[in-house]
């Protein structure tokens, strides 16, 4: 027992490898946010009007609201005027070529392990990267391009593609959605925007990579995915933070629109730093991220891994409009020493015949909390609405906690709704199990979790699934005892 | 040559001494019964020899193959070649028997320093071993030990015994839910394993199992200790006479 806590802390030490901090030249705000300091964001990204009124609407209806509450959190106190809103490392806002980036900026995507350099052609992704508040290099533009794709920083389609770029912003996710929706809306800096034409079936999968460097900086990115009729695209997201003391807020917004019979696809490898053993720094990770089904037959998928941030607060959605549309929401989340999640999905039916499918696997270690929360709603009209949902928990130790609020609502008595939740413990016996077979505990642990997640990382695209396998072994190590 | 020696082995759980001196050689070749009434110490005596946690040996020593036994972490008791057949073999969801049993199979060569077979080598391998226990092919397909009956969980076992070809093998009550048809299969299976190099210890409470896997020398555990030790005609007298048989030769 001794022995293997004592090999499991030594591992636990050395867990964030992505701690470090760039040191380049920043050009920032002071901390502090009124209307002021929201005119400048859209001055320095020579916005135009109606997307500073966008902004200024949502800062004045943000006012009005308060932090949410309801969940199963415990947030410390948020000074949001002791917070930086815009931070951007300092060079051309748009290089026109690799030559262009800061070499220490370059340096800090090899070490995360994101060449940007045209080797990313072998594996096929094309990556937008975000540092800090801005769009640093949105990579395979070009071959994009040839099919009508568009996929490139947001500041950059507010510029090219402002009527997409008008049309679609909001609609997912309204700028008075939510507290944490209404700031990301009045002070987001950059972020991705992706449009997909019709018919078209994207040719790679689509990634985006979001990091935190400068101290005291929020994050808020915006991210719109538009998928027109018949397309199909797959969509991936990573993210870090430095280790620093002091908490960082990331509170971005993701929205998904799929037209009739489009698909989309998005995966998330959630890593933002988690805070010390001892619960101290971390992200606050306030997210919402929505999809519209709106065409029939559309189809989105949201699948995450989240082993990151200190506090969790995140709902990846899905309103189902058109009818025969369908939504997943597939997710593993682990917790370990002090850090908090309290996330789940939403999976409102409208159309007729939609089908939705909920798979949650919590895992919690040390002293953390991990809660499931998800609502199923079908409204009077959607005629033979389906619902499944398993939401699993998985406890290691005894001093963590998992729990499970299901919400559901059915107007319907047509639909069928099925619920399934189930509580296990890793055993000593199943470790003991796996020693006797030669295998390590370190080994077993990782064996054993990714065994129970399996159903969900299986539907990650490879090169995430090889890396949330990583990540799940890296972030529960030292964490039985 | 001899494979296990025991000494003065005393051991407690939750400070409660279950052990109270074992003594007991097995060379090379040698197959020994371990038999008992419940509470005897059997079981605890399989799990002190391969480290399973929360038992405390408080005083003797165990050289497995010359080395002390309890300097070793329990995998590395593993990869020396000590392999326990767990009396209930537990369920791991979502890890495939294949998976598993390559990581077993890789992690004992890896000890030895040699290099991980191959995908097809471990294929072949895992295919020659099933006929030995004649298991389902499926069976690796599936999730270790989960959905199996309690005969392919036994069997299973020894499949993974053949596998691993480990020196000395503790076989925990390896009877114990078996069907007459599962028994002869799964003893069958443990006696092509057996050479003139390994060494087998049988848990059990019946003669029955040991019909088919016969032992050389059979030893009676009773509170602790080794109390009476013979051949295999002492099994037969167990059957016949019952351990009160025991109890009242120690005065009890």
């Amino acid at each position: 027992m001794e022995d293997q806590k004592k090999i499991l802390g030594e591992v636990t030490q050395s867990d964030y490898k992505y701690g470090f901090v760039t040191n380049i030249e920043t050009d920032t705000f002071g901390k502090g946010l009124n209307e002021d300091v929201i005119r400048m964001i859209s001055a320095k990204k020579k916005e135009p009007k109606w997307m500073l009124d966008f902004r200024l609407h949502a800062y004045r209806e943000w006012l009005e609201m308060e932090m949410p509450e309801w969940a199963y959190l415990n947030i410390p106190p948020i000074d949001y005027q002791d917070i930086i809103y815009y931070a951007a490392p300092k060079q051309k806002v748009s290089p026109e070529s690799l030559d262009e980036v800061d070499p220490e900026l370059l340096d800090t995507f090899n070490k995360l392990g994101i060449p940007l350099e045209e080797q990313k052609l072998l594996t096929g992704v094309a990556v937008d990267a975000v540092i800090d508040s801005v769009s640093v290099k949105t990579t395979f533009k070009e071959n994009l391009a040839e099919k009508g794709i568009i996929f490139c920083s947001f500041s950059e389609a507010v510029q090219e593609h402002p009527d997409l770029v008008q049309k679609y912003l909001g609609m997912s996710v309204p700028s008075n959605d939510n507290f944490f929706a209404a700031l990301n809306s009045a002070v987001f800096s950059d972020g991705s925007f992706c449009y997909i034409p019709k018919g078209v079936r994207c040719p790679m999968e689509l990634s985006a990579y979001f990091r935190i460097n400068a101290a005291n900086t929020g994050q808020f990115e915006r991210t719109l995915i538009i998928a027109d009729d018949d397309s199909y695209v797959s969509y991936l997201e990573g993210c870090t933070a430095p280790q620093r003391d002091e908490n960082q807020l990331h509170a971005a917004v993701v929205e998904i629109i799929a037209m009739e019979n489009a698909e989309v696809k998005y995966s998330t490898v959630q890593n933002w730093y988690p805070g010390d053993k001892d619960g101290k720094g971390g992200v606050f990770n306030f997210v919402t991220k929505r999809g519209i089904c709106k065409g029939e037959g559309s189809k989105i998928l949201w699948n995450q891994v989240e082993t990151g941030s200190a506090i969790t607060w995140k709902y990846p959605s899905c309103v189902l409009m058109g009818d025969n549309s369908i939504a997943e929401f597939n997710s593993v989340a682990v917790t370990n020493n002090y850090q908090q999640a309290d996330t789940g999905t939403k999976m409102i039916h409208i159309g007729k015949n939609t089908k939705s499918r909920i798979v949650s696997k919590g895992i919690s270690a040390g002293r953390s909390s991990n809660s499931y929360r998800g609502l199923v709603k079908v409204v009077p009209r959607a005629e033979n609405a389906r619902n499944f949902s398993q939401c699993d928990s998985l406890l290691l130790g005894d001093k963590c906690g998992a729990h499970t609020f299901p919400y559901i609502e059915v107007m319907n008595n047509s639909s069928i709704v099925e619920h399934e939740a189930t509580t296990s413990k890793i055993g000593e016996d199943q470790i003991f199990y796996c020693n006797q077979r030669g295998i390590s505990t370190e080994d077993a642990i990782g064996m054993i979790v990714n065994g129970y997640a399996k159903e969900v990382i299986n539907k990650l695209p490879m090169e995430f699934a090889v890396e949330a396998q990583k990540l799940l072994q890296i972030s529960l190590e030292g964490s039985v005892g | 040559m001899i494979m296990l020696k025991i000494k003065d082995l005393c051991a407690s759980i939750e400070g409660k001494e279950i052990l109270k001196g074992i003594n007991l050689e097995i060379k090379s070749g040698e197959v020994h019964a371990i038999m008992g009434p419940n509470g005897s110490g059997k079981s605890t005596l399989a799990n002190v020899l391969t480290g399973r946690e929360n038992y405390e040996v408080t005083n003797g020593k165990v050289e497995f193959m010359g080395k002390n036994l309890f300097d070793l972490a329990p995998e590395d008791r593993a990869r020396e070649g000590l392999f326990l057949s767990f009396q209930y073999p537990v369920e791991i969801p979502g890890v495939s028997m294949a998976n598993f049993l390559k990581t077993s199979v890789n992690e004992h060569r890896k000890y030895k320093g040699l290099e991980p077979l191959s995908a097809g080598d471990f294929l072949k391998l895992m295919r020659e071993k099933k006929e030995l226990v004649e298991i389902d092919s499926h069976l690796t397909n599936r999730s270790v030990n989960e959905g199996f009956s309690g005969g392919e969980k036994k069997k299973n076992e020894i499949f993974q015994m053949a596998m691993l070809e480990p020196k000395l093998s503790i076989l925990d009550e390896t009877d114990s839910g078996l069907d007459i048809d599962a028994l002869r299969i799964v003893s069958n299976g443990v006696n092509a394993l057996k050479s003139k190099d390994t060494s087998t210890i049988v848990v059990t409470h019946y003669q029955r199992l040991l019909d088919y896997i016969v032992p050389d020398f059979v030893h009676v555990l009773y509170k602790g200790r080794i109390v009476k030790s013979a051949g295999k005609e002492l099994a037969l007298e167990l059957e016949e006479k019952g351990y009160d048989w025991i109890k009242n030769e120690m005065g009890e």
